[in-house]
């Protein structure tokens, strides 16, 4: 399994053409606490850079891209009634949606975590 | 304002832990209608009549309505005893920048009351309202003459609404013109949320315009944005920084040469009115708050009145209802003939704020309308002038108009936050400033004293900014995050209130009834 | 100038202090050819006396609720408000607060908005309700918008009974089209908006009673629309209808609106009224407006604040749920305090008083020669056909001082068909003398 990141903080953690996607620590951190989730259907297809997911804190209403294109297979339902899962365990608990991945290679052109580090530095 | 001062430590170092008691005997807490009213109570008298019900045709209520009333001493309490805990303009200053809380006459209130405004019937025939409809008509006069333009639409019932009125008279305009394949509104990074809305709202895609170094808007970058596809700019100004926005006119021309509009948000007027014509500038449709400029009550949030000034050009797209002369008396048109929009609400718009705002615009006269607006430049200066050294103003380069726009640079490694500063203000009997907007600097803090304020207040204000700002700076930064400390409540917990929404009142469940 | 606190003196001393030699030179941003350089052609200042004089003058000139007989309703009803209410809304922490942005210095405000919150939903028996919106007709049509976000269709069907200035809100705010359905007008009260509800219907628009007065069969409509997962609008603009009236949510109403003028505001020639808008708790976070929801503070106290506000503008931008910034606080307050006076028992004896008060007039109006009335079901306004153009009546009768209603042409002049026809009012302000005063001018205007 890897975890990819986008320059918007979204990330995907592969598994084979399975990706849970979320937002990354960092981003939550600067969101502050998260207080509702708009999530997508299951079934529903994005390319990349397509609105996915909103969530929302108390201030602030974030768009949430599709990392890659993809076709949304399940979503954290858990965050209807707990939306703070994002900020207390953004990368675990707090996935978003999980997706099938259309083109795996498509993950290159994504940031590792080293990149990602240095990006938000 | 004294509201709060009695509880207040008289120094830093007796820092109190928890809501200031000098205040409980005067700001008593006060439960909610449903935990004192009973549904027997009434603060009315009316006589208990039968009726036989067939012509409800069996729709008659079945459901409780579980309305609790209270008897008229208890009304009067409970209302006296909430009002105790909101600030007010009549208590002490408002400096919300893009506000305008000035100062609200009570000649307007008097005169909204007259049974001849009050207590006339929208849809009674116009033969019997003429004087309502001269009073609409003068009040068109004064803001036509004050901006210099041909027309007005009254009816907007607030700013958003009135901007939503100018963008649709645009839009009608182009397709009017068969040019409704312009899709694009410019909107400057700096604007109010509702222009983008607006915008958004009828269709159109924003395009986003960059602020200058110095805050205001470049005509070149107007220009380079600006195509076919443009429908329209909103711009402000004076603009959200508070600065005149001194490429206006080229702006506009610009604007114009490539077949678009301009829409001016009107938020700011209070700066120039009386001394600056938005018509010489070159706008096409502006919105004037009535609540802001022209001194009617905001009423802890509205009603408002927006009514949109209008250029040659969008005159005739004006919705319903608008006045024509009829002879010798004046007529309500109330249907669309011709190019006009359509209808923005029911009846007329808002007649009760018309009465005040043309009372204000007589008592003040031409004279002291355009006193009023430099005054308020004059006191958003003196302002700037004082807090200059100590607190950071990112667009210095010229005179503000009448706002003062800081960024929390200042702040920079204290631990206090633009938050923080804002609350403090409260425990020093102050109401804050507006924070966190214009977006377009980083913690902003926006002040507009307004005309309403005297050179003490004005003084008074200062020494007390200076005085908080030495104290963040002196590393006093727990006083500030914990406040407020001496007002009816400390902060409050705003992730509860949106995670898990409580909108209503509902009775307790104890464990018992739960169960069953 | 009475409300302008600097003398010239302390002007001077400010621009020393900020280092101008004018007021002129703080307008430098401004181009010189752009700066007024004398008064507009306008009046001076004026002592309040001569303001008074002028204001009086122009109310003078209008025929005031109070003067005589009077029927107007059709959106708008003349009530009388306890003299508590205005007294209460004057007072300067309502009528000079700002909207509560800062929570902990408007409590007051905002215990209010809670309370008042509380008293729509259940007058409307919805589970939740904003904090109110400009008024009934802009009410209306944003919550075709919130149906349109909720369902993602876009056909809206519009009933032939809905105020047909509200129509034209609608209208204006949708945009006329193939997704906008309006049947024909129904001044006899006839329902043919279920056949016309399909799986592409986002909304039906009905309101009750209706512009003619007629109560509507709101369940039979809730079950139409929902069969075809439509959503069903309930329209009230005479609140107090629902003190007698079934409350359209336990009908099975997903969105009521409602103009709340009756309650607590004059009519004021039109506005500021306060719309009302309720739903259920699910479409929350569709609903648009300001909406206040309770909390605690650092210490755990119960307090108050605007929550949900990404929903709104000024957080949202250009995905805003309606452009709306303002609702209508200080017209909800003298709803709230009325409502609070009235209570349960008043609010029954009110509405039951206006119901009782139109059916005399219904009932002497049968009896004129020449007048038809339309309605088997009223609350407190009804529909009548004369065999006369009924603006021409209505002028007539104003001559005699007697507001006899709204002729339905005024609002529909597009329909031929409802030339003949007047709506009128009654409300617990109608005495038997009003009554006979309108039978017998309207005999004598008729014969």
């Amino acid at each position: 399994m890897t975890v990819k990141y986008t320059e918007d903080h979204e990330y995907v953690r592969q598994n084979g053409s399975d990706g849970t996607v979320g937002i990354s620590s960092y981003a939550q951190e600067q969101l502050g606490d998260i207080v509702f989730v708009e999530l997508p259907a299951v079934g529903n297809s994005y390319k990349k850079g397509d609105e996915i997911a909103v969530v929302e804190s108390v201030k602030a209403a974030s768009e949430i891209y599709a990392p890659v294109d993809c076709t949304v297979t399940e979503i954290n339902e858990v965050l209807n009634g707990d939306p703070g899962l994002i900020n207390t365990d953004p990368m675990g608990e707090g996935w978003l949606v999980k997706v099938t991945i259309d083109d795996e290679s498509a993950l290159a052109g994504l940031m590792d975590e080293a990149a990602y580090q240095s990006h938000i530095a | 304002m004294s509201m709060n001062r009695q509880g207040r430590p008289s120094s830093p170092d007796s820092a109190v832990s928890n809501t200031s008691p000098g205040n409980a005997a005067l700001l008593p807490d006060e439960p909610l209608l449903f935990e004192i009213g009973d549904t027997d109570h009434s603060g009315v008298d009316l006589p208990d009549v039968e009726i036989s019900g067939s012509r409800l045709g069996g729709h008659a209520r079945k459901t409780p309505l579980d309305l609790p009333g209270l008897t008229e001493p208890e009304a009067m309490r409970h209302y006296v005893r909430l009002s105790r805990l909101n600030y007010s303009i009549d208590s002490g200053m408002y400096p919300l920048g893009s506000c305008t809380m000035k100062h609200n006459p009570r000649l307007n209130e008097k005169m909204a009351r007259l049974p001849g405004f009050a207590d006339i019937h929208p849809l009674q025939p116009q033969s019997t309202v003429q004087g309502a409809i001269e009073l609409m008509q003068q009040l068109a006069d004064w803001l036509m003459t004050l901006t210099n333009t041909s027309g007005v639409a009254l009816s907007p019932k607030a700013g958003a609404h009135g901007e939503l009125c100018g963008m649709m008279a645009i839009k009608a305009a182009h397709e009017a013109h068969g040019e409704s394949h312009r899709k694009i509104v410019l909107v400057p990074e700096s604007a109010h949320g509702t222009n983008p809305a607006t915008a958004a709202f009828l269709g159109y895609q924003v395009r986003s315009i960059p602020a200058a170094e110095d805050g205001t808007v470049r005509v070149a970058e107007v220009e380079a944005a600006l195509g076919p596809d443009v429908a329209a700019i909103m711009l402000t100004n004076p603009n959200t920084c508070g600065l005149f926005e001194p490429e206006v006119k080229a702006i506009a021309d610009a604007v114009h040469a490539a077949g678009a509009y301009f829409y001016c948000d009107g938020a700011n007027f209070n700066a120039i009115m009386g001394v600056v014509r938005p018509g010489d500038l070159g706008i096409d449709a502006m919105h004037i708050n009535l609540h802001k400029t022209f001194s009617t009550p905001h009423g802890g949030g509205g009603p408002g009145s927006g009514p949109v000034v209008l250029s040659e050009a969008l005159a005739p797209f004006a919705p319903v209802p608008f006045i024509r002369r009829d002879g010798d008396a004046l007529k309500l048109v109330e249907h669309a003939d011709g190019e006009a929009l359509g209808r923005l609400t029911a009846f007329h718009g808002q007649m009760g704020m018309y009465v005040r705002a043309l009372t204000y615009m007589l008592s003040h006269g031409a004279d002291g309308l355009a006193q009023a607006a430099r005054d308020a430049v004059l006191n958003a200066n003196y302002i700037k002038a004082q807090l200059s050294g100590t607190f950071s103003m990112p667009f210095n380069s010229q005179p503000c108009m009448h706002e003062v726009l800081c960024d929390d640079a200042f702040l920079k490694g204290t631990g206090v936050s633009t938050l923080d500063f804002a609350k403090a203000m409260i425990d020093e009997g102050l109401h804050p400033m507006t924070m966190y907007f214009p977006l377009v600097v980083h913690g902003a803090m926006l002040i507009e004293p307004t005309e309403s304020e005297s050179r003490q207040t004005l003084d008074r204000f200062v020494q007390t900014m200076l005085g908080l700002a030495a104290r963040a700076k002196a590393g006093e930064a727990e006083a500030f995050t914990a406040a407020p400390l001496t007002a009816p409540r400390r902060r409050l917990d705003e992730t509860q209130a949106a995670r898990q929404p409580k909108l209503k009142w509902e009775p307790e469940t104890t464990p018992l009834q739960a169960a069953e | 100038m009475r409300y302008l606190p600097h003398s010239d003196a302390d002007r001077q001393d400010m621009l020393a202090v900020i280092g101008a030699g004018s007021i002129d030179d703080l307008f430098a941003p401004v181009p010189a050819d752009l700066m007024l350089r004398q008064h507009l052609d306008l009046p001076a200042h004026q002592p309040e006396f001569a303001v008074e004089a002028h204001m009086r003058k122009l109310a003078g000139k209008n025929r005031a609720g109070a003067d005589g007989p009077f029927f107007v309703g059709a959106g708008a009803y003349r009530h009388h408000v306890p003299a508590t209410v205005d007294h209460l809304i004057q007072r300067s922490e309502w009528l000079t607060a700002y909207t509560p942005y800062q929570p902990e210095i408007s409590q007051g405000t905002l215990q209010m908005l809670f309370e008042f919150q509380t008293q729509v939903a259940n007058l409307t028996g919805m589970e939740v309700a904003n904090a109110s919106m400009y008024d009934g007709s802009t009410a209306t049509a944003e919550a075709v918008l919130m149906a349109r976000r909720l369902t993602r269709r876009e056909k809206i069907i519009i009933s032939g009974g809905l105020h047909p200035q509200y129509r034209d809100v609608v209208d204006t705010y949708v945009g006329l089209g193939e997704n906008l359905v309006h049947l024909s007008a129904s001044p006899e009260g006839q329902g043919d908006i279920a056949d016309h509800i399909d799986d592409k219907t986002a909304a039906i628009v009905v309101q009750t009673p209706d512009f003619y007065g007629h109560l509507r069969d709101v369940k039979t409509l809730a079950e139409a629309a929902h069969a075809h997962g439509a959503l069903l609008i309930v329209v009230v603009t005479e609140i107090i209808s629902l003190g007698l009236i079934e409350a359209p949510g336990a009908l099975g109403a997903d969105i009521v609106v409602a103009e709340g003028q009756s309650i607590g505001n004059a009519l004021n020639f039109g506005g500021p009224y306060v719309g009302l808008l309720a739903t259920r708790q699910q479409f929350i976070r569709q609903m648009p407006g300001r909406v206040c929801g309770e909390t605690v503070d650092a210490e755990g106290q119960r307090g108050f604040v605007l929550t949900l506000s990404t929903r709104e503008q000024h957080i949202r931008r250009e995905k805003a749920t309606s452009n709306i910034c303002t609702n209508s606080g200080l017209c909800a307050l003298a709803f709230s305090i009325h409502m609070s006076l009235l209570g349960d028992a008043g609010l029954r004896r009110l509405a039951r008083l206006n119901h009782q008060r139109a059916s005399a007039l219904a009932d002497a109006l049968e009896k004129v020669p020449g007048v038809t009335l339309l309605n088997k079901t009223f609350f407190n306004e009804m529909t009548i056909r004369i065999g006369m153009p009924a603006a021409d009546v209505i002028d007539q009768l104003a001559a005699r001082n007697i507001l006899a209603g709204v002729p339905v042409s005024r609002l529909r002049p597009d329909d031929p068909s409802l030339t003949g026809l007047i709506v009128l009012a009654a409300t617990e302000l109608t005495t038997d003398d009003d009554i006979a005063s309108l039978v017998a001018a309207l005999t004598e205007v008729l014969s």
